[in-house]
């Protein structure tokens, strides 16, 4: 499934400009320790997170991620989003909780397993 | 025989500019046209690597040299150093600080993930005399 079919169908905010939404989602992966994600996620899932500071967006460089969730709302610093922007990581933010997410893209078809 | 050695100075506590080694050695692998398999495992433990100098090491280098069918890193750094090399191997062990914990780093997984990612790995610390840490990857 695109990103962009993911986007509609969650209804996230895009931060901070529409990017990569034609790239094609692989799975998911839920996490908020950085090691664990670096271990586990893998290239082209998206990331479900409640991190919110710029190092986020080393991980999703150094992974290939496809896109980074952050749930419950959280809002990226300003810093993250210029961060995401220069390294073309499209950042996505949920008022939903990082459970509900996985649920609606597991009920999508986006599955997801780790390493 | 190396073609080439490029060394970057990485800064202890500077937690929001971390990670932006690693993404500078995820580049240059990208650029020279490695595997993809390879790029992944050396980003992993470059990440892994860098982190651990932000968070217990004082300031630091890492030097990457790549060769024709190899890439090794070495890591060294001013820090503490480790008391017990194989206890910090165990996964979940961590010495982090709540400042560094509530960013989602000291999980007490990256040396372990640096293992599982390389093909061969030297951890050489004693307390008070910094670490050196290298790891090395057939390409």
């Amino acid at each position: 499934m695109k990103l962009s079919e993911i986007v509609h169908h969650l209804d996230l905010k895009i931060e901070p400009s529409p990017m990569g939404m034609d790239r094609e989602v692989l799975g998911g992966y839920c996490g908020d320790l950085l090691s664990d994600v670096m271990a586990n996620a893998r290239k082209g899932y998206l990331w479900l997170t409640v991190q919110s500071h710029q190092n986020i967006v080393a991980v999703a460089v150094l992974k290939d991620l496809a896109a980074i969730i952050l749930v419950n709302g959280r809002i990226p610093e300003e810093e993250t989003i210029k961060k995401a922007e220069a390294e073309g990581i499209p950042l996505l933010v949920s008022a939903r909780s990082a459970y509900e997410v996985a649920g609606i893209l597991h009920g999508l078809g986006v599955g997801g397993e780790g390493n | 025989m190396a073609i080439l050695t490029k060394s970057y100075p990485i800064k202890a506590r500077d937690y929001l500019k971390a990670g932006e080694i690693s993404m500078g050695v995820h580049g240059l692998l990208k650029k020279i046209g490695f595997a993809t398999e390879l790029i992944r495992r050396v980003s992993i433990c470059a990440y892994e690597a860098e982190m651990n100098v932000v968070m217990h090491g004082g300031d630091g280098v890492m030097t990457i040299e790549i060769g024709e069918d190899y890439v090794n890193i070495t890591i060294k750094d001013s820090g503490p150093g480790i008391e017990d090399v194989s206890l910090a191997m165990k996964e979940g062990f961590s010495t982090a600080s709540e400042e560094a914990r509530q960013m989602g780093f000291g999980a007490g997984m990256g040396l372990p993930n640096i293992k599982k990612n390389s093909d061969s790995l030297d951890v050489i610390s004693a307390k008070g005399k910094g670490t050196e840490v290298r790891i090395g990857f057939v390409a």
